[in-house]
């Protein structure tokens, strides 16, 4: 299992109905890569990121999470994610604490080793004085840091990020990503949907969505044919 | 990085360790917890509504309503003591719809995602959601009892202890219920159409205001009613251990509708239906 990369997805495909929301998606994400998964609304991200995060499950296709199956065994595949959705799912009426603690319980971690994942998690995104504040209490930027802790504080392999900056000024917009770059250097895998093409690096592995299909895959830089940023942009933007 | 909760298991066992199970379900508990302390409306609401009918309804049809000798009872007892087991019925019943509004909410402020993607088997959440809100509404019940203690509603002492586990099967029933519903109301507006067509039928077509044989007087078509609606089997279970008695039949039927509904839930709940009302939604 060591030896399988962080996500594979094979043949994956998911109706709605009559409607086809996916179709033959096949793609990895190897350990410590980068990984940006773009397209435009209405492109079928959000089903595939509830796929990925076994909110549905799809007859079509196959998912594996550091090896091992979705479907047939989700307890451990789903132990090595954490998720990042794009709709706030942190409890407003809790602390930063309480949230943290509630989320650990749920990837069945003790509460002395939940604290201290948390102080860690905190520490790093320096939220740590804010651990007993209630969420409402935080601006949109520190609760995104506060879901981003959430989502690590079990030690996932594979973060799977469901649009992080959505509704975030241009600073709390960098600050998110410089921090899970930063977590892919240390090893983690991260697939980062989004429809924001400033948030996608010359060498950041490539996923384009577009009415179900996967249409383009690999280096970014390579598939906008140069690593300028400006004619890559203009090429991905054409594109979309 | 490693996962702390994978184990040197056998690589195709997908089992998750004993120690897990219990995190799961505290942590689910703690949190519900939480929320109804820190909701003190809540609270207070769950308790008023009760006591507003014993305070006022009971004492007013104390004297046109007489109620017989009947099991679990020995003698002739009040209004008010009659009516104080369909109030406490009538607390677990708002309970678990207070549950399926809960979810409801959790779901459309996407709270309710990170419970479902959690390594937990999705049935072990549900019942453990359905264990936190039972033990919310037994907590409830008694400072309930509490009050009507100094209202002269005085069982048994040993009753307040044969209660405990009726009042954890009749919440769980009743919060089985509410996780049900939840399943299938998409949209928390949906909600107001339950106290029409759930709460109130099934509070008023049951013995908790009057005894079967009284409503069987009026009409015989309305005591069947009465008689198959599970919330009259929960009342007379919830009695009857009040009493220190035991209603095998009415323990039965708590016991079925409780798998019933919490199957029919888990179902709902199936990520290969789809759920959380996403469907063609977002990017």
């Amino acid at each position: 299992m060591a030896d399988d990369p962080a996500l594979a997805v094979a043949g994956l495909g998911h109706n709605y109905g009559d409607f086809r929301a996916l179709d033959s998606i096949d793609f990895t994400v190897p350990h410590g890569q980068f990984t940006v998964l773009l397209g435009s609304n209405g492109a079928g991200k959000t089903t595939l990121f509830s796929l990925l995060t076994g909110l549905y499950h799809s007859r079509d296709g196959r998912i594996a999470i550091c090896g091992h199956d979705l479907q047939k065994r989700p307890s451990r595949a789903l132990r090595n994610i954490g998720v990042v959705f794009q709709q706030r799912s942190l409890d407003n009426d809790l602390t930063v604490w309480q949230n943290l603690r509630y989320s650990a319980s749920l990837y069945g971690m003790p509460p002395r080793l939940a604290r201290a994942r948390a102080e860690e998690e905190t520490g790093r995104l320096g939220m740590e004085d804010r651990m007993n504040d209630k969420i409402r209490h935080l601006s949109g930027g520190q609760a995104r840091r506060v879901e981003i802790a959430r989502a690590l504080m079990h030690r996932p392999k594979l973060l799977i990020l469901d649009e992080p900056t959505f509704g975030l000024d241009v600073p709390g917009r960098e600050t998110i990503v410089e921090h899970v770059r930063a977590l892919c250097g240390r090893g983690l895998a991260a697939l980062w949907t989004t429809h924001l093409l400033d948030e996608v690096r010359a060498d950041d592995t490539l996923l384009m969505l577009k009415k179900g299909r996967l249409t383009m895959t690999g280096a970014a830089g390579a598939l906008a044919g140069a690593a300028a940023p400006a004619e890559m942009r203009s090429k991905l933007a054409a594109f979309l | 990085m490693t996962t702390h909760t994978a184990r040197p298991a056998k690589e195709h066992d997908d089992r998750l360790p004993a120690a897990a199970f219990f995190h799961f379900t505290a942590g689910i508990v703690r949190r519900e917890m939480l929320r109804f302390i820190q909701q003190r409306e809540r609270f207070i609401a769950a308790l008023v509504r009760p006591l507003v009918w014993l305070f006022i309804f009971a004492a007013g049809f104390r004297s046109v309503l007489g109620v017989s000798i009947i099991p679990p009872y020995e003698t002739y007892v009040l209004y008010e003591e009659y009516i104080t087991p369909g109030l406490i019925g009538m607390i677990q019943l708002f309970s678990g719809m207070q549950t399926s509004l809960s979810m409801v909410y959790d779901r459309e402020m996407g709270s309710m995602r990170i419970l479902l993607t959690s390594p937990a088997p999705r049935w072990f959440l549900l019942v453990s959601k359905l264990l936190a809100g039972a033990a919310i509404s037994v907590l409830q019940v008694y400072v309930f009892l509490l009050v009507a203690w100094f209202w002269d509603v005085r069982p048994p002492t040993a009753g307040y202890v044969t209660l405990l586990p009726a009042l954890f099967l009749t919440g769980l029933m009743l919060g089985s219920l509410g996780l049900f519903l939840s399943s299938v109301i998409k949209q928390l507006e949906n909600f107001a159409g339950i106290m029409n067509f759930v709460i109130f039928p099934m509070f008023f077509t049951s013995s908790a205001l009057y005894p079967l044989w009284r409503i069987k007087e009026s009409s015989v078509l309305l005591y069947h009613i009465c008689h198959y609606n599970p919330f009259t089997h929960a009342v007379e279970f919830i009695r009857f251990s009040l009493y220190t008695g035991f209603s095998a039949q009415a323990f039965q039927v708590v016991l079925a509708t409780t798998v019933f509904f919490t199957t029919l839930a888990v179902i709902g709940y199936d990520p290969s239906r789809g759920l959380l009302g996403v469907r063609r939604k977002g990017g």
